[in-house]
């Protein structure tokens, strides 16, 4: 490590939800421009661009456009990432549009994130997209959302529409099942709460959006999880050189959640076996522990027969294996999901045929209501049953991201069609 | 109160080094043929020591490819070489010369860059060796065409890039799934920053070609760029050679970037060590693309031009 570097706070990611007349593009501007992320020929290329299309000022919302496609659309059609440090913390923004028609976007960009942004325009208060939002947050388990306030400068920076919005909002996330929100007065354009104070905004006395975002707890560090280590590939050197090595089977994965340390008693799964740890690995050097979200590879005292696709668990907490799962689905494709087929479902490293069984209810996005439904076309989410060909050793999406979550191939053109998170 | 559990948190190196190797895995657990594409650059270095975390006391599950332009710097392939060899993995040199030789390849002039007629001989060898999937060092924060690039992206029988038809990645589910010709491109250093690249080097004290640090070299100034002249080639030949009337200076210089030497420029530095352009990379005011790559520049969108044709 080298002296200049302080403290290192991991990682986070975060998502911004709202479309471009709520100031998004501009908040992400802003967040880059005022973290010093935006060099400065990025900046001289962007107001190149502005002054080309008649704007009077630097339009720092041009930072986030993205592909020629887009630009000559005018609108952004796909999920993008911008990173950002501050020197203690690294951020990854995942930026999705907020269209209706992009459901499936805002999904894929939550599926990975930690915290929230939700864009309020404050001259226009809660809208239908806001509850769209705010429903597809807590739907894919993000646990912290941050309501943000923008464009107070047009509305003289009023303490009273602030309040009212904030009121408004809290009742509808307690009918949404929402816990943890915070709310933050902001001007984008102006650069007021981002990663500065400024001079319009002083009786709020909270901590500004950067402020927050340093604080925001990491993932998986607020709850013990259950140890979980999905096999993805499996060493077996025989051929080496080197005698020692004869023996080795080394099972490599990512622990997807809880920790692992040397003489530890695990199961084995599909088959069922026990045996305990002999030697924790990254790139054949031994470490005590494998914590969460650490890639490791994993030595075992007894030879038991384990291939990718099987999941390596502590004794004591070993998840249930389900062959029939019910689970909320985002469909993504625009071939609407056909209840006739059989379609491929892929959880953690493992693949299973399934078959749609039932579907329960259809969500309406805007109203938040359940709606009978017979088939399922592209950004639809509902509630459905799968019957599977496979077992898979599943844990409940609310406790466990990684192990409550799969895609939905179809075999035929080999595309991802859909999300599903298990109930 | 019950204790609350205190799980150790990964700093974002060991964060992004997890995240790349189980990248690395997924392509190795659900490719049958994958290559990785190491071309001697700091990104591909950067990759190859994940490789080592990602299957070590094992051989890697893929060999090494790189697509030699016949113009790269002789110091970056001499590095090419000792480190396949250091690593005991086999290395595999493809060239676009002999993809001109056979005429898959045309320049429009000789002077003409061969960085992006890469992509002809990238397919030619992805046909010959059969790949499924190429790993690559790409990043996302590289230029905007890449900022919506999926870590597995998918490419169609002719290398190309679809951005409007790509599979939607949620969570880390991947889909590496593809009908014979297909391709898969994964990049696992995806959410790196140059300044985690440079961090990551200088934690693992990663070796370097030595034009990544400050050299004395000529140059001439050309339209506001730095631009090396008189390089030697591999096989000697001087190339990049001054235009008339063009004044040849002396300059400290280390480059941001490696690629082919017609489009590739260095910067002025003074950075000899890692810590130094660490440094520099936390205080510099350009671009990696926007000092150094010059093809880039061409217009608005021409790396994602470059893509959709089967560039990396």
């Amino acid at each position: 490590m080298s002296a200049h570097q302080v403290e290192d706070r991991g990682l986070l990611r975060f998502l911004t939800c709202g479309s471009v007349d709520d100031g998004k593009s501009t908040l992400i501007g802003r967040l880059l421009f005022d973290t010093k992320t935006i060099l400065a020929d990025t900046l001289s290329a962007i107001a190149k661009t502005s002054e080309k299309r008649g704007l009077g000022a630097v339009d720092l919302s041009l930072l986030t456009d993205g592909l020629q496609a887009e630009r000559e659309q005018g609108i952004t059609i796909d999920v993008a990432y911008r990173y950002f440090s501050t020197g203690t913390r690294k951020y990854i923004i995942a930026d999705a549009p907020g269209h209706e028609q992009y459901t499936r976007n805002m999904v894929t960009a939550a599926s990975t994130a930690n915290l929230a942004i939700i864009l309020i325009d404050a001259r226009k208060g809660i809208l239908t997209q806001t509850r769209r939002h705010s429903k597809l947050a807590s739907l894919v388990g993000i646990p912290h959302l941050l309501v943000a306030i923008n464009k107070m400068d047009l509305v003289d920076y009023s303490q009273e529409v602030y309040e009212k919005i904030k009121a408004d909002y809290l009742e509808i996330a307690g009918k949404l099942g929402i816990e943890d929100v915070r709310f933050i007065p902001l001007s984008a354009l102006n650069g007021d709460m981002i990663v500065d104070r400024g001079d319009s905004l002083n009786w709020y006395d909270g901590p500004t959006l950067l402020e927050i975002l340093e604080e925001t707890p990491g993932a998986h560090t607020e709850h013990t999880e259950k140890f979980r280590f999905p096999v993805q590939y499996v060493c077996r050197p025989q051929d080496s050189a080197n005698p020692e090595l004869h023996d080795y089977r080394g099972f490599m994965g990512r622990v997807e959640a809880g920790s692992l340390k040397v003489g530890d008693a695990v199961t084995v799964l599909p088959n069922g076996l026990s045996s305990t740890v002999k030697a924790i690995q990254i790139g054949g050097v031994d470490i005590p522990e494998a914590v969460t979200e650490q890639s490791v590879t994993i030595l075992l005292a007894d030879e038991i027969d384990t291939s990718r696709g099987d999941m390596i668990v502590k004794s004591s907490e070993v998840p249930a294996a389900v062959k029939q799962i019910e689970a909320t689905v985002c469909w993504m494709s625009e071939t609407p999901m056909d209840r006739a087929r059989t379609y491929l479902i892929r959880h953690t490293t493992r693949d299973s045929k399934a078959k749609l069984a039932a579907i329960d209810h259809r969500l309406d996005v805007n109203t938040l209501e359940k709606v009978p439904a017979e088939k399922l076309a592209m950004n639809d989410i509902a509630q459905v049953t799968f019957k599977l060909a496979q077992p898979l050793f599943a844990d409940p999406y609310t406790e466990n991201r990684g192990t409550g979550a799969f895609i939905i191939i179809d075999e035929s053109n080999n595309n991802t069609v859909g999300a599903g998170m298990i109930l | 109160m019950t204790q609350r559990p205190t799980p150790s948190t990964l700093s974002h190196l060991d964060w992004l080094e997890a995240e790349a190797i189980h990248i690395m895995r997924e392509v190795a657990g659900q490719c049958s043929n994958p290559v990785l594409l190491f071309s001697g650059g700091k990104d591909s270095i950067c990759m190859l020591r994940i490789a080592e975390k990602a299957f070590r006391p094992g051989k890697f599950p893929f060999p090494l490819m790189h697509i030699d332009t016949g113009h790269n710097y002789q110091e970056v392939v001499a590095f090419r070489d000792k480190r396949a060899a250091e690593l005991g993995e086999r290395l595999i040199v493809r060239s676009v010369e002999d993809s001109m030789k056979r005429g898959t390849v045309v320049l429009k002039h000789e002077g003409e860059s061969r960085n992006k007629h890469q992509s002809v001989t990238l397919l030619e060898a992805i046909e010959e060796f059969g790949f499924d999937a190429c790993i690559g060092g790409a990043r996302r924060d590289e230029e905007k065409a890449r900022a919506k690039e999926r870590i597995f992206s998918f490419r169609d029988e002719f290398g190309q890039w679809d951005p409007k038809n790509q599979r939607p990645e949620l969570w880390s589910l991947y889909n590496a799934r593809s009908h014979k010709g297909e391709n898969i491109r994964a990049f696992p250093i995806s959410n790196w920053t140059e300044m985690d690249v440079w961090q990551y080097i200088e934690r693992e004290k990663l070796e370097l070609p030595s034009i990544y640090f400050a050299h004395t070299r000529p140059v001439v100034i050309r339209q506001g760029a730095i631009v090396p002249v008189n390089v030697p080639l591999v096989n000697g030949e001087l190339t990049n050679l001054p235009k008339a009337g063009e004044e040849i200076i002396d300059k400290l210089v280390r480059f941001r970037t490696v690629g082919d030497i017609s489009c590739t420029a260095p910067v002025e530095s003074d950075a000899d060590n890692v810590e130094k352009i660490v440094l520099e990379t936390a205080t510099t005011t350009i671009t990696e693309r926007g000092a150094t790559r010059l093809d880039d520049q061409t217009s608005e969108a021409s790396m994602e031009q470059r893509k959709k044709e089967g560039y990396f």
